[in-house]
Parts: structure tokens; C-alpha cells; sequence
């Protein structure tokens, strides 16, 4: 058997991942409720409603009504997703998120699909770009995005089991594994994806294979690069952001969202409060209407690609 | 009970929230006293629930979508053994978990509500979870009439009936009254029975001060099998002191000292009938 290698098979879209992990779930659980806002054709959930017609509940486009109505039957103890994409859910039910599930505790497992610039040509109304900071500043809630299938399995998983509010976002492309054999995943805590000594690359979502990749690339002018996988982005790992600072010379954060609010400052607040000084940058979507094209393409414009994040780092190296 | 011991009651009930709104200096005195004879009967008649059953899965639950008035809602849980009324005296004061709109620190309260047009999409779920789980638990919720211009309203009333949620029952607090005026001014309701009616549910208009009519209607819920129920309550903000029915200024006006007064004077002058 050969041996895993990160970053070398492409697997299934986290969203496949999601539907299978959902079905499983429910399967075993008649508790276990999906709450869709006419998203079960891009949730994937086709077959959940085909083999459960009894544990999904449509809504129909209305996502505050989605939120509301799930907090409802959280409340009695059904285990309810509730499946819309990330950029309506994220914005036109905040209202319900903050008030109705994470100020009322009750512990509605939010699914953000097609999330970040998935949507990629259909333009910003469909984009969410601002998604995890808006809910980063909402108590009480966990906020997970998945890099790989694996990641992806467990935090819904996990989600069954939790007893507060969490929110997962994911996209529709295929993603390559990330983590072997023996992987552990705990929500709010990071997994390393390689280890280096000049650069840490402090990645979220599906933008981390390509923080591997432009590590994999400087290996050959002799630098070495940790990649960490920071799944969740709130409770965030402090402990894996400080150990960067001080056993690494830079970091550089991705992330599929706004510079505003997401990942990389949630990194920057606690190496500043920390005391901690080391060269710092914060790769993802610049505050401005993003350029058209596709997800890859976006991706590439704004240099959350292998090259543009070897570039990036190298940079930084050499200030 | 009889109905006079609810409508004495009642009057008891306008005295204490009068009073813990005195003492707090703060709370929406309109709404509470519009409301308090809807919750009067919704705990005193119509509800399956107490301290000794809260948080058993078969109660009936009960959600204030107009969180506002909960003040209406404090004095007749304490009254109901929920917690004791002396809890009030901390009411809205620093560390108290009796804040100015409902949460479940309190006991007895179901859900958070305060910002407006989210109590019903919450109990259009918990009505769906009992139908999923064939429980025969039912589900009330209080709407203000201002409230219903916040459009997820339009949302869950399109739901409830999707489902036929008819172990649901929403009660409108319809004193026709908000913050800035009157509510026709502010954005036009009318016709409302009708336009519940054109979304599926079963209405019914009764007196909200009338506690025999209310028990009426609430004990004849559902109205309609397979349609959740409708009562567009006829209320008066303010209601029980004269100088406050009908006046949007006292939404959430707090009495003076010799205002305090004269609404006791006025609430005990009606007890003395009863006597």
C-alpha cells in the first residue's frame, strides 16, 4: 500500500461528503431533520429526501423563516441542519442566527453551501464573503470550514453532538485529501498538514491544498513551510498561531473570504495581544466587488493559488 | 376560576407591573397592560404548563413574539409559581436575569424574543416537531399588531399552513397602536382577517379584554382541522388607567410618582367593585 501523501488524490465535493454524512446520520436517527430554503438540489440532498421524505422539511425561499423554524424544532430536541447557501443564510437570517439559535442556545448545526466565491460568475449577490465575520462577532456559536472530505465528514459528524450552535461552510468543487490515516479532528482545534521551519501558512477552507501546493513548490529553492489547517475559525486556535510566531520567521493566513474580519485577523489579534511581532500577511479577497469568472479564476486574480501564495511568502522572507 | 376571579386577577396583575415598571424606571407599560388579559387566561386556563412540568416534552408551550410586554409576562409566571414575584424588584437592574425582553434564564420562558417577527417562524417549528413526533402538546404565540409589518411574519404564516399546523395558534395583540403612532398610519394592516384568511389560517376576531370570550375562542382551537388558528384580539394600549388607553406615548412611558398613583388609585377603585 503507498504510503498517503497530502494534496496528491482529489476526492469527492465537501458538499457530496456533506449529503452521504447526512444521510448516514439520519438513517440511524429519526431526529436527525434537514431544513431546506428550496436548496436541496444544491445541497445535494436529492437522495436524503428520495430515501427520508419524513425527515426533511421544506421551506421554500425564505431563509429567516429556515432559521426561525429550525431554532423552533431544535427546541424540542430534533437535530436539525439547517442547509441554505452561505451567503443568504449568512446575511438575510443573521437576525435569527444571533437571536433565535446562539442567543437562545438553541443548537441548530447552520450548513453554508456553496460558500465563499463558489458561485464564481454568478457575481457577489451570491457570494459569501463575509460570512465568517459577521458570526465570528455573534457569542455562541462554532464556526467550521472544512479543507478536505475528511474534515468535512467529521464536522457534521461532530455537529450531531454538539449541544450550541455551530455554522459549516463549504463549496461544490472536488478537493483533493489533506489528512492520512490516524487524523484527528476536534472542533477549534488546527491540523497540521505539513511541517517547515520559514514559513507557516495558516489556511481555512478549500483555499489549504493550495497553501500545500506553494509549499511543495519551495521546498525546491530550499525553504520549508508548515501548512495548518485551521478548520475552525471560531473557537480559534491560539495555541497553533502562537507556536507559528515563534517557530516559523512568517506567516501568511488564507482564506476564501474578506480581509475583513475573517481568518487572518482573527490570527493578527491574537499574535498582537500576545505581544508576538513577526512578518504578517493576510491573503484573501480585498475589500471591492470581486472581479467575474469562475471560483479557479477568482482564486487566481487575487492570488490564493499555489504561485501566488509561493510569491506572497517570499515576499515576506525577504523584507 | 371563575371569570370575575380572572378579571380580579387581572386587575392585580396591571397593579404589579405597574409596580415593578415604577421601580425600574423602565419597561413597555402600554403593551403589557394591552396584552395582560390574553396571558391571564393562556395561563390561568388554556395552558398545559407549570413550574412542575417545564421541560417535560408534552407541555403546551407558549411564545411572546411581542417581546416588548414582558412585563405582562413576568407578574403572571410569578403569579403562576415560575419564580418568585420578589425577583421582580431587580427588574432591568444590573446583573438581573430579568431583562427587559424575554430569555430563557427565566424559567417558564420558552425562547429569546425581543426583535420583532421571530416568535412565530419559532413556533411554527416546535408545532411541526410535535406533528413529526404525533404529540398532542399545542402551541401559542402573542404578535403585536405592529410587528406584522416585519415580513418573516408573512413567511411562517405561508408555512403553518403549508403544514397544516393546526395544533398552532397565534393571538394578534391588535390595540392598532406602535412606538411612532398609530399602526394604520405607519404601514396599513387592513383588512388583517382577511389577508390571514387568503394565507390559509382559520380567524377569529374577539374582545382581548373579554376573558370569557377569550377562553372561548382559545378553548375552541382548532378552529379549523388541518388549518392553524387565527384570534385577532381587540385590545387597548394602555388598557385599566384612563390616562394611558389609546396613547402611543406610553409604549414604553414610565408613570411619575403622581401618575403612579392615580393608575393604582384607578386599578383599586375596580377591585372595591368586585368586593
Amino acid at each position: 500500500m503507498m504510503a498517503f501523501v497530502a494534496g496528491q488524490e482529489l476526492g469527492k465535493a465537501n458538499i457530496e461528503v456533506f449529503s452521504e454524512t447526512l444521510l448516514s446520520l439520519a438513517g440511524k436517527n429519526e431526529n436527525v431533520l434537514v431544513v431546506t430554503s428550496d436548496s436541496r438540489g444544491s445541497g445535494r440532498l436529492m437522495s436524503f429526501a428520495a430515501s427520508l421524505p419524513d425527515q426533511i422539511v421544506e421551506v421554500g425561499i425564505a431563509e429567516q423563516n429556515l432559521v426561525g423554524v429550525s431554532a423552533g424544532l431544535a427546541s424540542t430536541g430534533k437535530i436539525v441542519y439547517a442547509v441554505s447557501p452561505a451567503s443568504f443564510l449568512s446575511a438575510r437570517a443573521l437576525e435569527q442566527i444571533k437571536n433565535d439559535v446562539c442567543y437562545s442556545n438553541q443548537p441548530v448545526k447552520l450548513i453554508g453551501i456553496s460558500a465563499g466565491v463558489s458561485y464564481g460568475a454568478l457575481g457577489s449577490t451570491h457570494h459569501a464573503t463575509h460570512d465568517l465575520a459577521v458570526l465570528r462577532a455573534v457569542h455562541n456559536i462554532s464556526i467550521v470550514v472544512p479543507a478536505d472530505n475528511f474534515e468535512t465528514a467529521e464536522a457534521i459528524n461532530a455537529a450531531a453532538q454538539m449541544a450550541t450552535p455551530i455554522y459549516v461552510r463549504f463549496g461544490k468543487r472536488p478537493m483533493y485529501h489533506l489528512h492520512g490515516p490516524g487524523a484527528e479532528f476536534v472542533v477549534g482545534k488546527s491540523l497540521a498538514v505539513r511541517e517547515g521551519t520559514d514559513v507557516t501558512f495558516i489556511a481555512t477552507g478549500e483555499t489549504v491544498y493550495h497553501a500545500l501546493m506553494a509549499a511543495v513548490a519551495m521546498e525546491k529553492d530550499g525553504l520549508t513551510c508548515r501548512v495548518i489547517s485551521m478548520h475552525t475559525v471560531k473557537p480559534l486556535d491560539a495555541e497553533a498561531v502562537l507556536h507559528a510566531a515563534s517557530e516559523t520567521r512568517v506567516i501568511v493566513t488564507v482564506e476564501e473570504h474578506s480581509v475583513c474580519g475573517g481568518l487572518g485577523e482573527a490570527c493578527a489579534g491574537v499574535l498582537m495581544q500576545a505581544g508576538l511581532s513577526v512578518p504578517f500577511r493576510i491573503v484573501g479577497l480585498p475589500d471591492e466587488y470581486t472581479m467575474t469568472g469562475s471560483q479557479v479564476e477568482i482564486f487566481e486574480h487575487y492570488g490564493i493559488s499555489d504561485e501566488g501564495l509561493a510569491q506572497t511568502a517570499k515576499a515576506l522572507l525577504n523584507q | 376560576m371563575t371569570d370575575d376571579e380572572l378579571r380580579i386577577k387581572s386587575i392585580h396583575y396591571r397593579k404589579r407591573l405597574l409596580k415593578y415598571i415604577k421601580k425600574a424606571n423602565a419597561g413597555h407599560t402600554g403593551g403589557s397592560l394591552s396584552c395582560v388579559d390574553i396571558l391571564n387566561v393562556l395561563y390561568n386556563r388554556i395552558l398545559n404548563v407549570s413550574p412542575g412540568n417545564f421541560g417535560e416534552p408534552y407541555r403546551d408551550r407558549y411564545i411572546q413574539s411581542k417581546g416588548h410586554s414582558v412585563e405582562a409576562l413576568y407578574v403572571v409566571l410569578a403569579d403562576r409559581g415560575f419564580f418568585a414575584e420578589s425577583e421582580l424588584e431587580t427588574l432591568c437592574r444590573h446583573r438581573s436575569h430579568y431583562v427587559g425582553h424575554p430569555t430563557r434564564k427565566v424559567n417558564g420562558i420558552e425562547q429569546n424574543t425581543g426583535a420583532l417577527g421571530h416568535g412565530l417562524a419559532f413556533s411554527v417549528g416546535v408545532a411541526l416537531s410535535a406533528k413529526k413526533d404525533g404529540a398532542d402538546y399545542k402551541v401559542y404565540t402573542l404578535l403585536g399588531d405592529g410587528e406584522l409589518a416585519e415580513g418573516s411574519n408573512w413567511e411562517s404564516l405561508l408555512t403553518a399552513t403549508h403544514y397544516g399546523l393546526d395544533n398552532l395558534t397565534a393571538i394578534v395583540d391588535r390595540n392598532n397602536l406602535q412606538l411612532t403612532g398609530r399602526t394604520e398610519d405607519m404601514c396599513n394592516l387592513e383588512p388583517l382577517a382577511e389577508k390571514f384568511t387568503a394565507f390559509g389560517w382559520s380567524v377569529r376576531g374577539a374582545d382581548g379584554h373579554d376573558v370569557a370570550a377569550m377562553t372561548d375562542e382559545l378553548r375552541s382551537v382548532p378552529f379549523d382541522l388541518g388549518k392553524p388558528s387565527m384570534i385577532v384580539a381587540k385590545t387597548i394600549k394602555g388598557k385599566g388607567i384612563s390616562f394611558m388607553e389609546n396613547d402611543h406615548k406610553w409604549h414604553h412611558g414610565v408613570p411619575d410618582d403622581e401618575q403612579y398613583e392615580q393608575a393604582q388609585q384607578e386599578l383599586d377603585a375596580l377591585l372595591a367593585e368586585y368586593e
